[in-house]
C-alpha cells in the first residue's frame, strides 16, 4: 500500500536520508525504530508531502506521492500525528477535529458518527470540546492529535513517537487506541523511541541508523532476539 | 488654561470616526500578516486603488453603494491574484524577500493609478449630505456614517473567521501552516482568498474615506505606515488588538491636537509606537505570553 524505495532526503546541504526503502501493507502496523536524529521523523515528513525527497519514490497504493502538494496526502487516505503533536492551539478541541472533518462529501450524520466514535474513546475530548487547544495536558493533547487524525478517515495513520512524554496512564490509553485502528483496518506506521510498545502493538519493525533502514524483522523474532536491539538502540 | 468640555467631546467623536476607518484598514493588514507572517506594503495602495474604483464607478453609475461594493470585488480579485502569481513563490524563502516585493507592487500600483487617472485629488460624492448639532458645530452625518459601516465589515469579518468551514480554516492555518497542510486543507487557496478579503476590505475603506479625505495616488503611503503602527501597537496578526489599536490611536492623536496642531498630534502616535516596543514589544493589548 506504501512503499518507499531508495528515498534521500536533505534539508538544505544536510543529507538527512541516504536511501529509505520500507512497506506498509494494507491493516498492517508497523514499526519504525532508532536512536534521536536517525531520520525517522524526516522519512514521515517526506512521505507527507512536507519536505521534498531529491531522489527515490514515494508510492501510495500505486501512485507516485513524492512532491505532491502538501494537502493531497490527506485526501488520499494518509493521515499524520506529529512529534510535537501541533494542536491548533488557540482552536477549541471541537474545531480541531473539525479541520479534517469538514473534507467534502462527508455527510453531517457521517461526521456525527466520528465524533461520537473519538468521543468514546477519549471522553475527556467529549468533556472538553469547547476549550481551546493550548489548554489540554500534553496527554490529551496526544489524545486530540489523534482523534484529529481519525477524522480524515484514514487508511494509514503516520504516528510519530505517540507516548513520548506521557504518564503510564495516558501510553496504555495510546496502546489502546493503536489495537482498536488496527482491528478497523486502518494501517500504521509507528515511530517509537518505546521498544517494548513497539515490539508488542507492531507486525514487523524496521530499524534505522543514520539515515538508512539497517535492520527488518517480525515483531515476535526482535522479541524474541533482543540483541539487534541492544546492537542499535543501546538499550 | 483648561480645554473645554464640548471640545473633548468633539474631539472624541473624531477620534471614534478616525478610528473605525483605520481599523478597517488595519484589520486586513493583521489578517495578511497573521496568515502570511509578512506585513503587506501595498497595503496603502489597496485603499487607494479601491478609491479610485470607487470614484469611477460612482461617476459612471451614481450610486455609492454600487461604487462600494464594485471596489472591494474588484480589489478582493486584484489582492487574490497578486497573492497567487507575485507571493506565493517567495513563500517559506527570507521575509524580507517578500517585504521588497509588496514594496514593488505598491510602487507599481501607484503608477499605475498615476497613468490612469492623474495627479489630481478625487473627492467622492457622499450618499447622505445632513449635518447634526455637534455644540458648535455642524457635525455630518457622513462621519458617523462611516465609522458605523467600518464596524460593521469589521463584525461581519469576525463572524466569517469565528463560525464555519473556511473561518476554522483560516485561523487553522494562521496557526500552523504545515499541519493544517497535512490537514487536508487546501493552504494555498486559503491565503490568496485571505489577502482578498484583506483587499476588499482596504478598497472598502478607500471608498469609505473618499468623500472625507479625496483620492489622490499618492494616498497609499499614509495609510500604510498608520495601518502598520496600529497593527505593531496592536500586536502582530491580532485582530481584537489591532482594532482597539486603531481606536485608541486615532483618540490620543485627537486629543492631542486640541494642544498642538493637528499635523503635530500625528507625533503622539509614534510616541505610543516607541513606547510600546520598548516596555510590551508583544503589543498592547495582548496578554504578555508566557
Amino acid at each position: 500500500m506504501l512503499a518507499l524505495e531508495n528515498v534521500h532526503t536533505y534539508y538544505g546541504k544536510s543529507h538527512i536520508l541516504h536511501g529509505v526503502s520500507l512497506e506498509v501493507n494494507p491493516g498492517e502496523v508497523v514499526g519504525l525504530l532508532g536512536r534521536n536524529g536517525v531520520g525517522k521523523s524526516t522519512t514521515l515528513k517526506t512521505i507527507m508531502g512536507l519536505v521534498r525527497p531529491s531522489d527515490g519514490s514515494v508510492r501510495f497504493e500505486g501512485r507516485d506521492i513524492a512532491g505532491m502538494a502538501p494537502h493531497r496526502p490527506a485526501h488520499l487516505g494518509i493521515a499524520y500525528v506529529p512529534e510535537d503533536r501541533r494542536i491548533f492551539r488557540l482552536l477549541s478541541v471541537l474545531e480541531n477535529l473539525r479541520t479534517g472533518l469538514d473534507r467534502p462529501g462527508v455527510s453531517e450524520a457521517r461526521k456525527d458518527e466520528l465524533l461520537e466514535k473519538v468521543y468514546k474513546h477519549f471522553p475527556v475530548l467529549r468533556e472538553r470540546r469547547s476549550q481551546a487547544g493550548g489548554t489540554l495536558s500534553g496527554g490529551e493533547q496526544q489524545m486530540l492529535a489523534i482523534a484529529r487524525a481519525m477524522m480524515l478517515e484514514p487508511r494509514i495513520i503516520l504516528l510519530d513517537e505517540p507516548t513520548e512524554g506521557l504518564m503510564p496512564r495516558m501510553v496504555s490509553q495510546i496502546r489502546e487506541i493503536i489495537h482498536v485502528l488496527h482491528r478497523e483496518g486502518v494501517a500504521i506506521l509507528l515511530v517509537e523511541q518505546n521498544v517494548p510498545l513497539t515490539l508488542e502493538a507492531a507486525g514487523r519493525v524496521y530499524i534505522m541508523e543514520k539515515g538508512v533502514v539497517r535492520h527488518h524483522a517480525p515483531a515476535g523474532e526482535l522479541r524474541a532476539n533482543q540483541a539487534v536491539i541492544h546492537q542499535y538502540l543501546g538499550v | 488654561m483648561g480645554i473645554p468640555f464640548d471640545q473633548i467631546l468633539i474631539q472624541t467623536v473624531n477620534g471614534l470616526v478616525n478610528g473605525m476607518i483605520l481599523a478597517l484598514v488595519a484589520s486586513g493588514l493583521t489578517l495578511i500578516f497573521g496568515i502570511m507572517d509578512v506585513v503587506n506594503f501595498a497595503h496603502g495602495e489597496l485603499v487607494m486603488l479601491g478609491g479610485f474604483v470607487g470614484a469611477t464607478t460612482l461617476a459612471m453609475t451614481g450610486s455609492f453603494w454600487i461604487a462600494l461594493a464594485a471596489a472591494a470585488l474588484t480589489l478582493a480579485l486584484i489582492g487574490a491574484v497578486l497573492q497567487a502569481t507575485v507571493l506565493r513563490p517567495l513563500l517559506g524563502r527570507d521575509p524580507l524577500t517578500t517585504i521588497l516585493a509588496t514594496f514593488g507592487i505598491s510602487l507599481v500600483l501607484q503608477k499605475y493609478a498615476l497613468w490612469q487617472w492623474g495627479p489630481s485629488a478625487r473627492k467622492l460624492q457622499e450618499p447622505i449630505t445632513g449635518q447634526f448639532d455637534l455644540f458648535y458645530l455642524e457635525y455630518p452625518w457622513y462621519r458617523v456614517l462611516t465609522a458605523v459601516l467600518a464596524a460593521a465589515i469589521i463584525g461581519a469579518l469576525y463572524l466569517f473567521l469565528r463560525f464555519g468551514k473556511y473561518g476554522i480554516w483560516i485561523r487553522a492555518t494562521t496557526q500552523d501552516r504545515v499541519m493544517a497542510q497535512a490537514m487536508g486543507i487546501p493552504v494555498p487557496v486559503v491565503l490568496a482568498v485571505v489577502f482578498g478579503i484583506g483587499a476588499g476590505m482596504a478598497a472598502a475603506s478607500g471608498v469609505l474615506f473618499g468623500p472625507l479625505g479625496g483620492v489622490t495616488q499618492t494616498m497609499g503611503s499614509d495609510f500604510t505606515l498608520r495601518a502598520f503602527i496600529v497593527v505593531v501597537v496592536g500586536g502582530m496578526g491580532n485582530l481584537g488588538g489591532s482594532i482597539l489599536a486603531a481606536i485608541f490611536l486615532s483618540l490620543i492623536e485627537a486629543y492631542a491636537s486640541l494642544v498642538v496642531s493637528p499635523a503635530q498630534a500625528v507625533i503622539a502616535s509614534f510616541v505610543v509606537l516607541i513606547l510600546v516596543q520598548l516596555f510590551r514589544p508583544t503589543g498592547l493589548f495582548v496578554p504578555t505570553p508566557k
